[in-house]
């Protein structure tokens, strides 16, 4: 089923019915997890500054997600030299690079009233900053070579290299003593959030993943496009 | 029930979600501008064989 749908044919195919169901779904999980951002009660500890959480957290998790999403489609185009992995890889780097953006953005607009800093230089906080230069370094790579295959090769590369990031990024917190608190969900005690803030975090969650998701497919089916464009200017320029 | 009295934080609440709401609009437009973009393109050179 998967390998199936590498074929940009079969992909284009499944793809055109979803497209109006996940953006649908993307709008709507927005606009719900806004208003429950905005109805949550303020946290005894962070009062209002709680509200940045909804959108902190989920841009970090798509931040880590686009990235995998990335890597393992670098290992698929570099392995299986196929155009559709690379096609996904190369449409997963601009949401991802946004999404860390924010993360790192709203992270210091929430570090400001709570730890008095607007940075620092802690180990979640700097292997964020190196996962967003990861992201800036591919999408410069393969605007640098012409060779659009030279340069999926070797953006591929540097997307496999970046992945060794992605378990720095998640255990920082474990490995280092850091200023960033620990993981609050994915904890064997269980969340360490009540239910008034868990509800509005995990619908923002499920947004973003699926506004990503929105956004990947979109890119991927343009870039499909794309490619079949510069192949029959090519054919029409052989030709003339 | 509804509360947008960030009281002493709407300094760095506001700001937030503001900024994401902004990054993540300009995706979305650039990805729709951009499918159009090929779309059209795809279909007129189709259209032409």
């Amino acid at each position: 089923m998967v390998f199936g749908l590498a074929n940009p044919d079969r992909f284009m195919r499944f793809t055109r019915p979803l497209m109006p169901v996940v953006w649908a779904a993307a709008v709507g999980l927005l606009l719900a997890g806004t208003w429950l951002s905005f109805t949550a009660p303020e946290d005894y500890q962070q009062l209002d500054t709680v509200r940045i959480m909804f959108v902190h957290v989920p841009a970090a998790w798509l931040g880590l997600a686009a990235y995998v999403a990335l890597g393992v489609s670098s290992f698929f185009a570099l392995v299986f030299r196929h155009p559709l992995a690379d096609a996904a890889a190369r449409a997963a780097a601009l949401p991802g690079a946004v999404f860390t953006a924010l993360a790192l953005a709203t992270g210091s607009l929430w570090g400001k009233p709570m730890w008095g800093a607007w940075w620092v230089w802690d180990a979640r906080l700097t292997s964020v900053v190196v996962l967003f230069l990861f992201y800036v370094a591919y999408m410069a790579l393969r605007a640098a070579i012409d060779d659009e295959a030279k340069a999926a090769r070797a953006a591929a590369v540097l997307g496999l290299v970046g992945l060794v990031n992605l378990p720095i990024v998640k255990f920082s917190v474990d490995w280092w003593n850091t200023l960033h608190q620990p993981a609050s969900l994915l904890r064997a005690e269980g969340p360490s959030m009540t239910a008034a803030h868990l509800t509005p975090l995990l619908v923002m969650g499920l947004a973003y993943m699926m506004l990503f998701t929105a956004l990947w497919l979109t890119d991927i089916r343009t870039e499909v496009r794309r490619r079949r464009v510069l192949t029959m200017r090519a054919r029409a320029a052989q030709e003339a | 029930m509804l509360d947008l009295d960030m009281g002493a934080y709407a300094a760095f609440v506001w700001p937030a979600w503001g900024i994401s709401a902004l990054a993540l609009a300009a995706l979305v437009v650039r990805s729709v501008m951009a499918a159009r973009r090929w779309k059209r393109e795809l279909d007129r050179l189709e259209g032409g064989k």
